[in-house]
């Protein structure tokens, strides 16, 4: 067993110890039940923003730690980017196109 | 086949080891092979797709034709449409990717031959289901941009929109992959010394379209799913009735669209940015600029869509917000035509016909660059939108931009690829055919666009005034007809008997050319050291080169060997999708279940085994 | 002689930047994914509470189901690292139990949407019915198409080194085969929370 337990504890393949995993999925069951939580609370105005900034969290760790990229060459990361920036914009995008913008009123 | 021989005496010749015959060519998984068949294929559908516009210029010549009827102008001009954007422009840059990126990067092979075959497999067999249409008598109908609502069952209740939302989707998957496997080529199979900012100007536009290739085609095929799940099975991603929208087509099709328009004209940017230094003996002037320049445009060529939709009342904040977008990408576009100019400037330049094409190119995308900026513009676009005045734009950009790229490279590469020149006195005939027959038929589009002629509208009324554009039209048509046949006479005939070239016959600098030509299946015996960006410029650093790439290795470097499973997933590819058609649900896994015996075959083939029977 | 043939063999694995071409190839998959999944949920939200007729999704979902399911499939990402590690240190123990722990959790996965989709189904709501019908089961479905996937290439993977024919040399196809499980993972996430947590 590699005996780090922190994750900066990487080898060639830059992957941590057992323990180091079972913490992050502890971390992403937590999370999850704060999601839920959340939704449960009708938290008002700051929900959605809670609940998006809750799932980027979860989305963020388990590609950094579950799939190595916080280890890995930067090449990956940017592969993986390049792909993910552009789904975001174009999700905000048609979100604006068709949410936003037909609201703020300005005659058609 | 590529085994490793033992025996230093056996006679070197530039096909040494390799295997011959129809079997050699369906199970091959060598770029250079794939290259060529991606170069033939795309010329035959060129040649389909060339027959089916002649048809509509005949059709057009007069007002009031009936020399073919509505119906069959409306499958005529969407076939058109969709063979030379799907099945013409794109595989023809994807065949000069494959020739010649490794060979520019100094790689022996792509970074995953047999997928590398898959695609090829699945671009013939999509095109070919495509067209098959045809023979049912149901080719699609609904235009190369198959907007919604009229693509629903409702009002489009045949065939003819099955074989397109199916055809299509069967295209994306090999586009995809060929855009996974040039990213994973160029960033990892670059020789020793091969820096990003030393690489071709061809391989960064490889590269640049490749990422628009793995961004873009997910969006058109996710697209085209919701379509066809609308007329499989009743879906109500765009039935008004329910709620749908039909303007979610037009911006998913122009998210994929407008960045697709990049995937069409970047390579042969990429083509003609190695073609002018050759040809002027000068390094190209400002690389890093034409370098940034294509990356910007592959960027920004997200964030200008909705200026195909400025009809479709999206409210004046989008409007304005795409103008703008539109108006900033000419500025990248325009700093590369500056580029090229400023490289020929001063030089000693060589007007051959690969050199023509180039200058062509320049000179007739800046015509079409304009156009664009006009309608760029929202009110101007009002009046142009769907007009005449578009088609002339876009064929100036398309014809002029990419198809005269891909001929300066057919000329520039072909030496490379057959070991043989081509005519230069055919090369000059096919040029200027080309050159009179493509304005002849295009400029006048700006007029009876203009007069207020509408695209894809069966015949008009001689009333209109636009009887005589047409018909300078019709007769550029005839010439660019005969100019493409010009050009298969060149290719058939120089490919049999054209005079013998060597490994730099233009006495170009970059690392394609250190090599013989042809090239041995390996390519390179051992990997070069490249120092510079233009290797083959600097006598030392060429000489150390080619004291490598033109060595007889001892024994040859270790080949993949061929594979037959690419061709058998392919086909189970193909075949799943087109039995969608039937409209049953599990019909279908039949496909599916055949497709799934070949990846496994494929996945527990090795690659290598070709060797092991030999030891 | 030799040496030459030692060179070539080099050569074949040689990339310029030290890194191995499948898990590069697979990255640069995974970021064209990204826009699968995002047109697919674009148009789940540009779609949301447009739907004519009902069930409107307020009305159906089950979000203590779905919860769980959620978990499920969460837990499973960290059975997958796991797997990875049995396989890197050469444990075959340890491989056949972490990648039958991922293959049973994504199966069960797999019958929560199953029981889900037929639950749907019988309150009313088909993929005709309205926009949410559509919407909802063609964006679902795909990603419940890529579990099925993944739950086949583990299985196959489970299946070699059950046989033995998956030593730690051939930790790189296990690696791989995680980054795609994870990735699905990932996906349900966003899933999750824009289709069923934010209404
Ligand atoms: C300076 C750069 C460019 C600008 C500003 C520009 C602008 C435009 C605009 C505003 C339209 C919409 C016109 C309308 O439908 O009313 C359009 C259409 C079109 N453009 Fe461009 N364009 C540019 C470059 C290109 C390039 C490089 C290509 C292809 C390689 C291209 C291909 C097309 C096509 C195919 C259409 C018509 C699509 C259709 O409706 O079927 N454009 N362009
Ligand atoms: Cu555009």
């Amino acid at each position: 067993m590699s005996s780090h337990a922190d994750a900066h504890g990487h080898g060639e393949g830059g992957h941590a110890s057992v323990g180091f995993y079972w913490a992050i999925g502890g971390i992403l069951a937590v999370l999850t039940a704060l999601e839920v939580a959340a939704y449960y609370m009708e938290l008002g105005a700051v929900e959605v923003p809670l609940l998006l900034g809750l799932s980027l969290a979860k989305f963020v760790i388990v590609v950094m730690f579950f799939m190595h990229l916080k280890f890995d060459s930067k090449l990956f990361t940017g592969v993986f980017l390049a792909g993910m920036v552009l789904a975001i914009f174009m999700v905000s995008a048609l979100m604006l196109l068709y949410h936003v913008v037909p609201g703020l009123g300005v005659g058609a | 086949m590529s085994v490793a021989t033992d025996t230093a005496a056996a006679p070197h010749t530039a096909h040494h080891g390799e295997p011959t015959g129809l079997w050699s060519w369906i199970t091959t998984v060598d770029h250079k092979r794939i290259g060529v068949m991606y170069f033939l294929t795309s010329v035959f559908f060129l040649l389909v797709g060339g027959l089916e516009a002649l048809l509509i210029r005949i059709q057009l010549f007069k007002p009031e034709n009936d020399f073919i009827s509505a119906e069959l102008y409306n499958q005529l001009f969407t076939m058109h449409g969709t063979t030379m954007i799907f099945l013409v422009a794109m595989p023809m840059a994807v065949a000069f990717f494959n020739y010649v990126v490794p060979l520019q990067i100094g790689a022996r092979d792509v970074a995953f031959p047999r997928l590398n075959a898959l695609s090829y497999w699945i671009y013939l067999f999509g095109g070919l289901y495509l067209n098959a249409s045809w023979f049912v008598g149901a080719a699609p109908n609904t235009s190369w941009v198959g907007y919604a609502n009229l693509t629903s069952t409702q009002f489009s209740p045949g065939l003819n929109v099955d074989f397109w939302v199916l055809g299509l989707s069967i295209l994306g998957v090999s586009s995809i992959m060929g855009g996974v496997n040039f990213i994973t080529t160029i960033i990892n199979l670059r020789a020793p010394g091969m820096k990003l900012m030393r690489m071709p100007l061809f391989t960064w536009m490889t590269f640049v379209t490749s990422f628009l290739l793995i961004t873009a085609l997910p969006v058109i095929a996710v697209a085209l799913i919701m379509l066809a799940f609308d007329r499989f099975f009743s879906a109500n991603f765009f039935n008004v009735a329910a709620g749908g929208d039909p303007v979610l087509w037009q911006h998913l099709f122009w998210i994929f669209g407008h960045p697709e328009v990049y995937i069409l004209v970047l390579p042969a940017f990429g083509v003609i940015s190695d073609v002018i230094p050759a040809f002027s003996r000068k390094p190209l002037f400002g690389y890093p600029v034409v370098v940034y320049a294509g990356v910007l445009i592959g960027f920004i060529g997200w964030g200008v869509w909705s200026h195909h939709m400025f009809t479709s009342g999206l409210g004046p904040i989008a409007d304005s917000f795409f103008v703008a977008t539109t108006m900033i990408i000419a500025i990248p576009t325009g700093v590369k035509i500056f580029n090229w100019m400023a490289t020929m400037w001063g030089g000693a330049i060589r007007f051959t016909t690969a050199m023509n094409f180039a200058i062509g190119l320049v000179a007739l995308f800046t015509v079409g660059g304009l156009s664009g900026v006009m309608h760029a513009s929202a009110p101007v676009d009002l009046q142009q939108h769907d007009s005449y005045f578009v088609v002339a734009h876009f064929h100036y950009v398309i014809v002029g931009g990419i198809l005269l790229g891909m001929f300066s490279g057919l000329y520039y590469w072909f030496p490379k690829v057959t070991g043989r020149y081509m005519s230069e006195k055919l090369g000059a005939w096919h040029f200027w055919s080309t050159l009179i027959g493509f304005n002849l038929t295009f400029f006048p589009m700006h007029f009876s666009g203009m007069f207020g002629m509408p695209r894809r509208t069966w015949t008009y009324q001689s009333e209109l005034g636009v009887e005589f554009y047409n018909q300078l039209s019709t007769i550029g048509g005839f010439m660019l007809g005969v100019s493409t046949l010009i050009m298969l006479y060149n290719v058939i005939k120089s490919a049999r008997s054209g005079a013998p070239a060597g490994s730099n016959p233009w006495g170009a600098p970059t690392l394609e050319w250190s090599i013989p030509s042809p090239p041995h299946h390996y390519n390179f015996p051992s990997l070069p050291e490249v120092r510079s960006r233009e290797p083959m410029w600097h006598d030392a650093e060429r000489e150390a080169i080619e004291a490598v790439t033109l060595a007889e290795p001892e024994s040859e470097p270790v080949m993949p060997g061929p594979s037959f499973w690419p061709i058998v997933v392919a086909s189970g590819v193909t075949a799943t999708w087109a039995l969608v058609m039937t409209g049953v649900w599990w019909v279908p896994l039949i496909g599916l279940a055949y497709t799934t015996f070949g990846v496994f075959m494929w996945a527990f083939e090795d690659p290598f085994k070709h060797l092991k029977s030999s030891h | 002689m030799a040496e030459a043939a030692a060179v070539a063999h080099d050569d074949h694995h040689y990339t310029s930047t030290g890194l191995n071409s499948w898990k590069l190839g697979f990255w640069t998959l995974i970021g064209s994914e990204c826009l699968f999944f995002g047109t697919l949920i674009s148009t789940y939200m540009v779609y949301k509470g447009q739907s004519i007729v009902g069930p409107f999704s307020g009305e159906i979902f089950d979000i203590p189901l779905t919860t769980v399911s959620t978990f499920v499939l969460l837990m499973s990402s960290l059975a997958m690292v796991l797997a990875l590690d049995g396989v890197q240190r050469g444990s075959r123990k340890l491989s056949m139990i972490w990648l039958g722990v991922v293959i049973l959790l994504g199966a069960t996965f797999l019958g929560f949407q199953v029981y889900e989709f037929s639950h749907f189904y019988h309150e009313g709501l088909g993929l005709d019915t309205n926009l949410l019908g559509s919407s909802f089961y063609v964006l679902t479905g795909f990603h419940g198409t890529h579990v099925f996937f993944g739950v086949v290439w583990l299985t196959t993977l489970w299946v070699m080194s059950a046989r033995g024919k998956l030593p730690p040399s051939k930790a790189l196809n296990v690696e791989i085969a995680g980054l795609y499980w994870h990735f699905v993972d990932i996906v349900w996430i966003v899933i999750f929370v824009l289709v069923y947590l934010i209404q």
